[in-house]
């Protein structure tokens, strides 16, 4: 086997036990965006075009409640901010490649696969052919995630309006929220956001969301910098 | 604005925060103070969203146990805390919901 080969499925194997916890996500998605108005193909090809788990059920969520195209936006910007953080940690190793790698690997660069992909390089360091590694573990979570997708739409015709399916939505961000809540800046940020959320939900545009979120920011680094973080 | 617009955008936004430092390396740092911020995201944006949905109906805030979504939130944060189970919670929050309303 050829050092890429080895590499990529490496990566690959790197990915798999991650393959698994994502791919009931991928199904809860694609019938919650069926649920919310999204066509066929548009649920589906949110996976390809935003390809990011939390940002996409958001969107959804978004345009359940029919909040504006431009609101939508900056939520997924803010949501999505924390790809910058990834960006900064792989690029010394990623520096050698040709911007057309830069740029695939780049579009691969979700949570799941960043985990194992700095896991690899801070273990083996910077080899000739690691980027390869990456390719193995983004481009197999990318068709997991698309087939995942398609089969949550095509299980999402299948469940009756009765069934209150909106309410998995919020649930979702519950089961997401409460492992975060470790010490006392995520407590802080996530109630000041909410109660602000509560404040601002009059205000038009949706916009009482990014507010809210901007709230829960500054509170929680407040908290931070002034005293003792933890329990 | 339409949709698919609005998920092209969105996903050329991210598409460009994941490339940003990967093709600035060298040229830029990310500011300490926002590295820090960052962490803060995910607790805020979610609970922004979680909150409305339980707390308000039609707009008005109801904290009677007449609102049976947000009983059975208060149940899924219960499961969510003591599974850290995602899939086990959205069944414990949507088993209690269905009983809530079949109960009243």
């Amino acid at each position: 086997m050829s050092e890429q080969s080895k590499n990529f499925w490496a990566g690959v194997r790197a990915e798999i036990p991650l393959l698994i916890g994502v791919f009931p996500f991928g199904m809860i998605y694609g019938a919650l965006a069926l649920n919310a108005g999204l066509s066929n193909l548009a649920s589906q090809m949110m996976s390809s075009l935003v390809f990011a788990g939390s940002a996409q059920f958001i969107t959804t969520q978004l345009v359940h409640e029919a909040a504006p195209g431009l609101v939508i936006i900056l939520t997924i910007a803010v949501v999505n901010l924390r790809h910058m953080l990834y960006s900064a940690s792989l690029a010394p190793y990623l520096a050698a490649l040709s911007t057309r790698w830069k740029m695939l690997l780049s579009y691969l660069l979700t949570d799941e696969a960043y985990a194992p992909s700095i896991l690899h390089y801070e273990k083996e360091g910077l080899q000739p052919f690691s980027h390869w590694f990456v390719l193995g573990a983004g481009l197999s979570l990318w068709i997991n995630w698309q087939i995942s997708t398609a089969l949550g739409i095509f299980l999402g015709k299948a469940i009756p309006d009765s069934w209150s399916l909106d309410f998995a939505l919020p649930l979702t961000f519950i089961a997401m929220v409460v492992p975060v809540l470790k010490n006392r800046p995520m407590i802080a940020a996530a109630i000041s956001a909410g109660g602000a959320a509560l404040i601002a939900n009059a205000f038009p545009y949706r916009l009482g969301l990014i507010l809210a979120a901007l709230v829960g920011i500054v509170v929680g680094s407040f908290f931070e910098k002034t005293g003792d973080s933890h329990f | 604005m339409n949709i698919w617009l609005v998920m092209l955008l969105g996903g050329l936004i991210t598409f460009g925060m994941r490339f940003s430092l990967i093709y600035l390396f060298g040229r830029f740092q990310v500011p300490e103070e926002l590295r820090k911020a960052l962490h803060y995201v995910p607790p805020a944006v979610l609970s922004a969203i979680i909150f409305p949905e339980l707390f308000l109906q039609n707009g008005e805030l109801n904290v009677t146990l007449d609102n049976h979504r947000l009983l059975a939130g208060l149940v899924a944060v219960l499961a969510a805390w003591f599974s850290r189970n995602i899939l086990l919670t959205i069944i414990i929050g949507m088993l209690a919901l269905f009983l809530l309303q079949v109960l009243s």
